[in-house]
């Protein structure tokens, strides 16, 4: 031991979810991804004067289902509170929350053979977007800012979790089990990049073996999982340098730069934390009835951890696949999709595809499964082309890129580009016959050398062979009859 | 005149609200408001620490609406009523500061 | 024949129902009146003549097609304006609104509409209801048609004064401590303040939303009941509407009291400054409605004291949230500034009168870290004990009894610079509000100078129909030249 002190960190989560119901917290408004701005407004979410809130009932039967998978107390009432702060996108320049009396209470979440306590969750709106026009794009640099109000009014869950999580890769685990949870649930679309999910970290270190807390920050503006973990991880070394060097950390929001890879602290008015939270008087108590108790607690679907229990079991496929797969929104459902077509025996294939090309696609596009132009059964189709050996796996690669991209059955695409691997043992033995006949000295060559010129020449006739059939040729069938011809 | 509320309270509670009042707004609502609290400190000082609070009048829970689509508001009359608006949105002067 | 403006709605409703009258005359007779006379008495924000001229043209031609336009048909009615109706300025009495066309319209106008009623003009009142005298409006005053020189009340002063001018036989105004009942008083008409939830406030410009109420004027306690029936009842757009139990009252109008048991209330009777000439209208109340067969007493309902002291805390705190919207940036005044907090700032303070920036303020400070539990909370706590003491007290009565206003209208200008004196004019309507209950106002005598004082008659929460019934037989039995349209 050497006698330096040795600090830990301290982190607890905020995520917030936006709930995926047809309409907003509090109006009849389409909740809509990507509208025109400012189209998806009635007097309610743009806090006309004289308008008043009523709530979405489906919005309760979210928070209900999530209780039941997180084991959650609901208590007999829950109120909503105004949060009174000015901000431009904001319509009432308050904000509807829940403060004093949460839906929910006392979760937990099972990461990774770790239990994360659960402090609440809560229901409030989303606010507006707002656009910054000149200076790059950044707020403060700005001249002037354009506010889009479709998101005003959007329910959010907010869930905010205990200080228990001791390190950047269990946050991530936490986020990541969290958003699977959710989308299992069907009750949020949790992505990250579109902001359908905010993750925010609340990070403090602390001297190892003591047990007070130590001032903490917030840590808010990442926009994925990799980014969740690398401003963590910033975050706790800018701590543990300033304590190292007798520094006080002070209490503020601090905003991550996934660019420059550091957190900036932000501008923040005097006062401006001074909320002035009291019960909303345009809207009544939630008092959950038992009715409603049950029937949420009858439409919780299998959860992520025994969904993937069961993969492993009936797939045949690693637990890292099946958390790979598990992890993205909408993926379970299309290999599950394609499965179902092709039967269980190659569930493997349909898992490997899905979690590699289909997934990069994903990443790349930010598209989900559900808009892709590629259906389950079309990946289905694809595999099969494989399995019964119409197409090699490297050519099946190409016509999954066009599927992922143009509305076209991979059968179809396979026929457009001629594609479907040549199998016929006559026409193939033309080519291999015709190949050796144009190079008899690469034969001679064969003949006379050793294993490693043979494999080197065996490889040549094979390149031109493929060369011949473009790409088509079975590969199979084509060494066969070359081993055939120079060995027998 | 009441000392109840000093020129900084007075001060403090304008930036909250958003009210940007001038010297002489700010000295006659100290002096006003210290009145008015003066006034409320019959019920400042009564011992009701049984007592709940009451946000409600009325003993209502649970209404709700069912989540169904319903009109929305034709966007070129939202902004006409708007002071400033461009690209189909709101126009503000900058922000300077955070949420 | 009746005087100019004297007809009451149902008789107007009547005669146009069955084409004795048509619904054109009946307009253009009132906006005669309202050329002639609102000159001087400023009651009126906005007069929609065109507009009405053309719904009660419509009206008669439904009528001469057979059809039945509804038990409001043909009657106009003026509109407080912070009610919001589509395409129609509605300013809240401020600044920071002036010019405001909402894009929807509120529940209660939809259902006037819809019982034939025409909308004919939008009234006065104090900037955002904060005010008992109308003299808080941007616009300025509304003066009193019994003189004057005199206050209407506020803050529904302009629908107050409209009807004692016989503008319209009926207006809706809406009572947050006081602000239908107290210019009822002081104009000489019946003014109704329902219970909390019994009629919708989707479309009401709020003020403070758990005591905000919308309520009729009228000259009849009848004509009263009829606009109610009209208005009230649930709304699935206002989660705070009851959606059961709302009883119409018109049919319990004529059941009288006897075997009623009707309690004077204590503490809103004997209140400091009480003009003698209202103390003397009371104990005549009393005689009437003794006389009627009801049993009266005194009744003592203690935390109602404290009423004035937790409404000028939970008001303001509703009112300094709710009005924060009010920014420069989706609609109304703006005040440019170099960064949008500046611009924000520079508006409110520019569109809002003294009286909103006080009330602001000290809701503001009410709410703010550190005063909420002294101030906010403790008001809150005096809420429930005045409930209550109001349960215990309705647990012996049917309905309870005192004095709308401790005086009579007094002189403009009275009142502007000592704000707390005029809080002080709220101090018998306040419980009412507090407590969500239901109360009137019924024109009963003058005093000396001639001016109307109002009774007020108290019930329970959604004890309308009692609260009416006593009503209407205060109304028969006050001193002639109570009520009516003003001379």
């Amino acid at each position: 031991m050497t006698g330096a002190v040795r600090y830990e960190p301290v982190i607890g989560l905020e995520v917030h979810c936006e709930l995926a119901t047809a309409t907003k917290l509090f109006c009849g408004c389409p909740n809509e991804f990507g509208s025109d701005p400012n189209t998806n407004v009635c007097p309610i979410c743009l806090g006309l004067p004289g308008s008043l809130p009523v709530l979405n009932e489906r919005v309760v039967e979210f928070a209900l289902r999530f209780a039941h998978a997180l084991r959650f107390d609901v208590p007999e009432q829950s109120i909503f509170a105004r949060k009174n702060y000015f901000y431009p996108d904001m319509p009432k320049d308050y904000q509807v929350s829940q403060y004093e009396a949460p839906i929910l209470v006392d979760g937990v979440l099972d990461v990774d053979g770790t239990t994360v306590r659960i402090e609440r969750a809560h229901l409030e709106e989303d606010t507006g977007k707002t656009l910054h026009m000149g200076g790059g794009g950044r707020i403060h640099d700005a001249e002037y800012s354009l506010v889009d109000y479709n998101r005003a009014g959007v329910p959010l869950m907010e869930i905010v979790s205990r200080p228990d999580i001791t390190s950047a890769e269990q946050a991530r685990g936490y986020a990541s089990e969290l958003r699977a949870v959710l989308s299992a649930l069907g009750v949020s679309d949790v992505k990250m990049e579109e902001g359908s999910m905010r993750v925010d970290a609340n990070v403090s270190v602390r001297i190892v073996g003591t047990e007070e807390l130590g001032t903490k920050v917030e840590v808010k503006n990442m926009n994925s999982l990799r980014s969740l973990g690398r401003a963590i991880d910033h975050e706790i070394e800018r701590q543990v340098a300033m304590c190292e060097a007798g520094e006080r950390i002070v209490q503020e929001t601090r905003h991550w730069d996934e660019d420059e890879g550091v957190t900036h602290g932000m501008r923040s008015k005097e006062g401006s934390s001074d909320y002035r939270y009291f019960p909303e008087p345009d809207l009544v108590p939630v008092a959950p009835t038992d009715e409603q108790r049950a029937a949420a607690r009858d439409s919780v679907p299998e959860l992520p951890a025994a969904h993937r229990d069961r993969l492993v079991a009936e797939w045949g496929i690693s637990e890292a696949d099946a958390r790979v797969l598990l992890d993205v929104p909408g993926l379970p459902g299309f290999a599950e999709a394609a499965v179902a077509v092709l039967g269980g025996g190659t569930a493997k294939d349909v898992v490997n595809w899905c979690t590699g090309d289909v997934l990069a696609h994903l990443n790349e596009t930010g598209l989900s499964p559900e808009v892709l132009p590629l259906a389950p059964d079309g990946l289905a189709e694809l595999v099969g082309l494989v399995a019964d050996g119409t197409l090699s796996r490297n050519l099946a690669k190409d016509v999954l890129g066009e599927a992922l991209r143009e509305p076209k059955r991979p059968k179809q695409i396979v026929e457009e580009r001629g594609l479907a691997q040549e199998s016929d043992e006559g026409a193939l033995a033309e080519v291999i016959d015709g190949i050796l006949a144009a190079n008899p000295d690469v034969v001679a060559a064969y003949r006379a050398g050793d294993d490693k010129e043979r494999k080197k020449k065996r490889g040549f006739f094979m390149g031109e062979a493929m060369k011949a059939t473009r790409g088509s040729g079975n590969p199979n069938t084509l060494s066969r009859l070359l081993g055939e011809r120079l060995d027998g | 005149m009441s000392d109840r509320i000093s020129r900084a309270d007075v001060e403090h509670v304008a930036a909250l609200a958003r009210l940007t009042l001038d010297d002489d707004e700010l000295d006659r609502l100290a002096g006003e408001l210290g009145v008015i609290l003066d006034h409320a400190e019959d019920v400042a000082a009564l011992d009701l620490t049984d007592v709940a609070p009451t946000a409600h009048p009325l003993p209502l829970v649970n209404v709700l609406r069912a989540d169904e689509v319903r009109p929305t508001l034709d966007r070129d009359e939202v902004l006409e009523a708007a002071p400033a608006a461009e690209d189909g949105r709101f126009r503000v002067p900058r922000i300077l500061d955070a949420p | 024949m009746t005087a100019p403006g004297g007809d009451a709605a149902i008789d107007v409703a009547r005669a146009v129902r069955s084409g004795e009258q048509k619904a054109r005359d009946v307009v253009d007779e009132r906006l005669d009146l309202v050329a002639t006379r609102d000159p001087e008495l400023h009651a009126l924000l906005l007069v929609l003549g065109d507009q009405a001229r053309t719904a009660a043209d419509e009206i008669d031609a439904r009528v001469a097609a057979g059809e039945d336009p509804g038990p409001l048909a043909g009657v106009p009615v003026v509109l407080k304006d912070n009610l919001c109706v589509r395409g129609v300025p509605t300013s809240a009495g401020s600044k920071i609104l002036d010019g405001w066309r909402p894009p929807y319209t509120a529940t209660v106008v939809d259902r006037i509409v819809e019982a034939g009623g025409i909308v004919l003009a939008k009234a006065n009142l104090d900037e955002f209801a904060m005010g008992s005298s109308t003299e808080n409006s941007a616009f300025g005053p509304t003066r009193n048609p019994h003189d004057p020189t005199r206050v209407a009340g506020g803050s529904s002063g302009g629908s107050a004064a409209s009807v004692a001018a016989g503008f319209a036989p009926l207006a809706l105004g809406s009572d947050t401590g006081g602000s239908i009942r107290q210019p009822a008083s002081l104009c000489g008409v019946v003014g109704v303040k329902p219970t909390y939830g019994a009629v919708s406030r989707y479309g009401l410009i709020a003020f403070a939303s758990s005591l905000d109420q919308i309520g009729p004027f009228a000259t009849t306690v009848a004509d009263a009941a009829l606009l109610l029936d009209v208005v009230g009842g649930h709304d699935p757009l206002d989660s705070t509407s009851i959606a059961s139990g709302v009883e119409r009252v018109t049919p319990r109008l004529d059941q009288g009291v006897a075997g009623l048991r009707i309690g004077v209330v204590q503490e809103l009777t004997d209140v400091d400054g009480v003009q003698p000439e209202v103390r003397a209208a009371v104990a005549a109340a009393v005689d009437v409605l003794t006389a009627a067969g009801a049993v009266v007493e005194t009744v003592s309902v203690p935390s109602t004291v404290y009423g004035l002291s937790a409404y000028y805390l939970i008001a303001p705190a509703e009112a300094s949230s709710n009005l924060a919207r009010y920014d420069g940036v989706r609609y109304g005044l703006r005040v440019d500034g170099e960064d949008v907090a500046e611009m924000n700032g520079r508006t409110r303070a520019a569109g809002f009168g003294p009286e909103v920036k006080r009330r602001i303020m000290l809701g503001t400070y009410a709410l703010s870290a550190g005063y909420y539990d002294a101030y906010y909370g403790q008001a809150q706590r005096v809420r429930t004990l005045i409930i209550e003491d109001f349960r215990a007290a309705y647990e012996r009565f049917d309905a309870l009894l005192s004095p709308t206003s401790p005086t009579t209208a007094f002189e403009i200008g009275a009142k502007v610079s000592d704000p707390l004196s005029m809080y002080l004019s709220d101090i018998c309507t306040i419980p009412t509000n507090l407590a969500g209950h239901a109360a009137i106002s019924v024109p009963f005598g003058v005093d000396d100078a001639g001016l109307p004082i109002g009774v007020q008659v108290l019930a329970d929460a959604l004890g309308e129909p009692t609260m009416f019934r006593v009503a209407q037989v205060l109304e028969d039995g006050a001193p002639a030249g109570s009520g009516g349209v003003a001379p």
